[in-house]
């Protein structure tokens, strides 16, 4: 069709990937160019941690579409293609070399990166971060049995990091500024489970503990300095101390930010010619009436939902509640939910036995829960919490009372 | 390679060659068949790649994991035949398989 719109997608990670391949499948006939830094097809990023680190999935298993597929479905690939800017006014987007791409609707997918630590020696090779294919290929070399891994940053990348290393047989230890590992993801009981479990398999901690710099021997790492004096020597620090979203294209257009950049609930941005899905958006939560950044693979794809379910004039897709889902050794977390504003918990289950929720509950009403081993408390819970339902706390400790029922019966 | 043909709520057929060694989620997603949303990637961590599984090849693509059972309990219009496709692998003995797909996965 002469007249659909020119799509130009920047950003050919999981989020642009899929926005392409839903044009497609939503009928969209116009012209689709996906515009990427890195220089290989969209993959999925959570193996780079788990399965994929142990060895237990291949390079097919990551990639989120054949490489053939882009040139079958008329989708102009362009991998290691930094884009350098946008021009609004030209609707035209200018890459690192100098050329030039036009559109008439641009989405911006360029998600987030591994944040760094501003130390002494964290340029020393041998300190890696966990965000790209390209660095889970370094961590992947550098590991091996009797390897000294250093993990800085106590959150899902590193824990998961963690359980993959000491399965390959490396001696792991976390290093976390916090009181306690997920301290910005996960309730206190959720915590001390995973600490203990991880100490149990043979992980050392350093809770409370500040990185203060890396010590080298000709250029490589050979240990972590901590405030208190201690030094843990290594062969391999991974920091994983979270990510930045990467705004800095749509700052230099002048698009609305905030800890990312501002969309609707369409995702579209302040510019209605411009639509931003996945780590880098700043979005609406409508269920807990506020904004916030996510991280999760769910959260970029709804968003590609809904940017091209507007593009392609189809109607908006149902609103999700936000999840996650994170597995170490036999361990499968799932999460769903907001936990913040919680005035209650009900822990339902065995966590001596490792399966095991925790139930967030604001006035009586279900706000979010964490599911260890525990799929039926996940998947009802979801439920529960996308129809903000009130629950008997009573009811939902008590496991002689099938999760069906709890989330059937108010 | 197997053939494996996806049938969407509609009625639309898609019919694909598929690697053994994939699962059949993955066969549906690397074509880009719409009605597999596939959302956690093949961890059966969130039940949104829900099919049906023609009858004749109930047998031969084997039995739901106890995780799994627990998993589509809670998806919706759940039959006898709903498995996650995730947990599919497919092999040789596959080839020809039907499975169909729901309304929704979400
Ligand atoms: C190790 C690891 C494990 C994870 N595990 C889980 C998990 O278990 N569950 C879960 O839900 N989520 C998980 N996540 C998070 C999940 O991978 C992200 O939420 C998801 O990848 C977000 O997709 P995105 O497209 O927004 O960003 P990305 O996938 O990061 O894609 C952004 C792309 O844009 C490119 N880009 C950036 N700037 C430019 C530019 N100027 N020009 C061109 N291209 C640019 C980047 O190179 C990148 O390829 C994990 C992440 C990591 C790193
Ligand atoms: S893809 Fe998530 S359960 Fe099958």
């Amino acid at each position: 069709m002469s007249d659909s719109p020119r799509v130009l997608i920047v950003g050919a990670g999981h989020a642009g990937g899929t926005a392409a391949a839903l044009l497609r499948q939503y009928g969209f006939e116009g012209p689709i160019a996906l515009v990427g830094e890195e220089p290989i097809p969209p993959y999925q990023r959570p193996p780079l941690s788990k399965a994929w680190l142990k060895g237990e999935a291949d390079e097919d298993a990551l990639t989120l579409k054949p490489a053939e597929w882009y040139a079958e479905a008329g989708v102009d690939l362009w991998l290691a293609a930094p884009v350098a800017s946008i021009d609004r006014a030209d609707r035209k987007v200018t890459l690192s070399d100098g050329e030039r791409l036009p559109y008439d609707i641009l989405i911006l997918a360029t998600g987030a990166r591994a944040r760094p630590l501003p130390v002494a020696g964290a340029d020393l090779s041998g300190v890696l971060s966990l965000r790209s294919a390209a660095d889970a290929e370094a961590l992947k070399t550098a590991l091996g049995p009797g390897k000294r891994i250093v993990v800085v940053g106590g959150g899902y990348v590193g824990l998961e990091a963690a359980a993959s290393a000491l399965a390959l047989g490396a001696e792991i230890t976390v290093v976390e500024r916090e009181d306690r590992v997920l301290a910005r993801v996960a309730s206190r009981t959720l915590s001390s489970f995973f600490q203990d479990y991880h100490q149990t398999q043979g992980v050392t901690f350093h809770l409370g503990a500040r990185v203060t710099g890396f010590d080298g021997v000709d250029g490589k790492v050979t240990a972590v300095r901590l405030a208190d004096g201690a030094t843990l020597p290594c062969d391999v620090a991974l920091v994983g101390i979270g990510a930045l979203p990467n705004v800095e294209l749509a700052a230099g257009c002048g698009l609305a930010l905030a800890d990312g950049i501002v969309v609707d609930g369409e995702a579209r941005t302040s510019d209605p010619a411009i639509f931003a899905i996945g780590d880098c958006t700043w979005r609406p939560m409508p269920l807990y009436g506020r904004e916030l950044r996510l991280e999760s693979v769910p959260n970029a794809l709804e968003q590609a939902k809904q940017a091209a379910s507007a593009i392609a004039g189809r109607a908006p897709p149902p609103s999700e509640v936000p999840w996650f889902w994170s597995d170490q050794y036999d361990l499968k977390l799932q999460m769903a939910g907001l936990a913040d504003g919680a005035d209650e918990i009900v822990v339902r289950g065995d966590q001596a036995a490792g399966r095991f929720a925790v139930f967030h509950l604001r006035e009586g009403v279900l706000t979010a829960v964490e599911a260890v081993n525990a799929p039926p408390e996940f998947m009802g819970g979801r439920q529960m919490i996308g129809r903000q339902a009130r629950v008997d706390p009573a009811k939902l400790a008590d496991t002689a009372v099938s999760m069906k029922e709890v989330a059937a019966g108010q | 390679m197997a053939k494996i043909t996806y049938i969407e709520h509609d009625g639309r057929e898609h019919e694909v060659e598929v690697r053994p060694g994939l699962s059949v989620m993955e066969g549906a997603v690397k074509n880009n068949i719409p009605g597999i949303d596939a959302d956690c990637g093949g961890a059966c961590a969130c039940a949104t790649c829900h099919v049906y599984v023609d009858d004749a090849w109930r047998e031969r693509t084997g039995k739901a994991s106890a995780m799994e059972e627990s998993m589509l309990d809670f998806a919706d219009e759940v039959e006898p035949n709903s498995r996650l496709s995730c947990q599919i692998r497919v092999t040789a003995e596959l080839d020809g398989l039907v499975v169909r797909l729901p309304e929704r996965q979400h």
